[in-house]
């Protein structure tokens, strides 16, 4: 089976139920350390002392260990980081073509040092050795996003483009999203709808009920592009009831949203699979499980 | 058992047995630093470094952690050792040159200088420490944390562990932390330790950002204030 998961950036505030969940999961699988404190940091955005020391504590391995661990690696960070991360590359290559002026400008426009996060808590920078991409260098990574030749007119709108996040995506050019065809797992009614179209195609259907208001959600059907539109407006971070608008059942998953444990809406996917989105409003997380097809 | 030779003896031990145990059994004397029995070996500090194989194949390895083999070729105190070895003792002299351990090895070593930038550092990361907390004292309250230049050994969070009893063992195997318990001016350091008679930790404005464990400390009992 595999599985995709992209998972919310948003800070979540630490919760040992949810964490000690989280290391079950990763222990059940492989047991590495790493992959455990991986897991960790992709849900709170950093690595609180409460799950280190949970950590510590069902792994069976001591603090001092778990914490040397944590600490050896740039890529754990111990301290809340910003929502979006920017780092910039000092690599010998990217350093010669301007790379610490880069970083500068950075520093400037953000008004942090490598390593701080904005007051705001948005951004955070950092400086980093080697991206292994030195031919396309200076390079300057925003949330995981590539940008090569940076030159310091650019930095305005690397920030700009990064603060907008997954947005930013261009459904029409973006090759790393592809349509999706849902149906009920109730009443396997196709749930497309061409008359309302989201990312310029067919939109997903589902009827959405809210603190007793009711009224259409239109999802993209593009994997990993997050667009819709509603005719109920919820505030964000609200838990929704999402039903089929065919056979009005209850589209609930079995578990919870790893990543805010809130529950899950399941849909079938044509030719085989499940796809589940969150129920909760500005939670990102969506899964979809190919059931013995190699992604 | 595996014949070797040391420096040009066919010697006989014990698989297993490193060429330090081997050598000094034999009478060959090694400096160590951050070797003590009853420790596993670390091979941190390098001082222990002999010179193994011949002609071109002949390399530098640290005798407290290589195990002997059959047909062994280790020379403990060769022109290239002892260069090696002073080189150490320089930048140990130059990182740590408070330490009362550091000072005597450099003495029995021949160094009376050094040619590298002085710094005066609470720690030389030799981990006997660590060691004696896990090993001995069975309790793993202290551990190195972050790496390169910012590593540094202490408790996680640098909060007071709960696993620390405040055995003291900590201190005890330490070569580089006498200062703080012996001289408060690192430059004019020259161990004193004869002459403490009150420990100059009660002058706390100049050790609060020094690295120690106790808390309060086992030989003055003065908390230490954060």
């Amino acid at each position: 089976m595999a599985k995709v998961v992209v998972a919310s950036k948003a800070l979540k505030p630490f919760d040992p139920a949810q964490a000690a969940k989280v290391i079950e999961s990763q222990t059940r699988d492989h047991g590495g350390l790493i992959s455990i404190l991986e897991e960790i940091q992709l849900h709170y955005g950093y690595l609180p002392e409460g799950a280190l020391r949970l950590v510590a504590e069902k792994t069976g391995r001591d603090l001092v260990d778990v914490y040397g661990v944590a600490t050896f690696y740039r890529f754990f960070s111990l301290k809340p980081r910003g929502e979006h991360q920017i780092s910039c590359c000092l690599g010998t290559a990217c350093h010669v073509r301007g790379g610490a002026l880069l970083a500068e400008e950075f520093q400037r426009q953000l008004g942090v040092k490598p390593g701080e996060n904005t007051p705001d808590g948005k951004f955070s920078l950092e400086t980093v050795a080697c991206l292994g991409a030195c031919a396309l260098g200076p390079i300057v990574v925003g949330d995981g996003h590539y940008y090569s030749n940076v030159n310091s007119s650019r930095v305005k709108a690397i920030i700009q483009e990064t603060l907008e996040g997954l947005k930013r995506k261009d459904p029409a050019a973006d090759e790393s999203l592809f349509p999706l065809t849902l149906h009920c797992p109730h009443c396997n009614h196709g749930l497309l709808d061409p008359d309302t179209p989201v990312d310029r195609q067919p939109s997903v259907r589902l009827l959405l009920a809210h603190q007793g208001r009711q009224g259409f959600l239109h999802l993209s059907r593009l994997y990993g592009s997050h667009g819709h539109s509603t005719q109920v407006e919820v505030p964000a971070g609200e838990v929704t009831d999402l039903y089929c608008p065919h056979c009005q059942a209850l589209l609930n998953a079995p578990d919870d949203c790893p990543a805010c444990g809130a529950a899950r809406v399941a849909l079938l996917l044509a030719g085989g699979g499940v796809f589940q989105v969150c129920s909760r409003r500005g939670c990102l997380e969506q899964t979809l499980d190919l059931d013995g097809r190699s992604f | 058992m595996a014949a070797f030779k040391l420096n040009g003896l066919v010697v006989e031990a014990e698989k297993g047995d490193t060429i330090l145990d081997v050598a000094r059994f034999y009478g060959f004397p090694i400096p160590t630093l951050c070797h003590m029995e009853g420790l596993s070996p670390y091979g941190a500090c390098r001082l222990c470094v002999v010179e193994i194989g011949e002609g071109p194949q002949a390399r530098l390895v640290t005798s407290c952690t290589y195990p002997i083999q059959e047909g062994l070729v280790v020379r403990t105190a060769s022109e290239r050792v002892v260069k090696a070895r002073k080189m150490i003792l320089e930048l140990l002299l130059a990182s740590c040159p408070q330490s009362k351990t550091i000072q005597d090895l450099a003495a029995a070593h021949e160094v009376r200088r050094q040619r590298f930038k002085q710094e005066y550092e609470d720690c030389i990361l030799c981990g006997l420490c660590t060691r004696m907390c896990e090993e001995q004292m069975m309790a793993k309250a202290i551990g190195f944390r972050a790496r390169g230049e910012r590593r540094t050994i202490g408790t996680p969070f640098d909060l007071r562990s709960e696993e620390c009893r405040l055995c003291g063992g900590c201190i005890y195997v330490c070569p580089a932390c006498q200062l703080r318990c012996t001289y408060t001016q690192p430059e004019k350091a020259i161990c004193g330790g004869c002459a403490n008679l009150s420990p100059p930790c009660v002058e706390k404005e100049q050790f609060h950002d020094m690295m120690c464990y106790m808390d309060p400390c086992v030989a003055c009992e003065i908390t230490k204030e954060k």
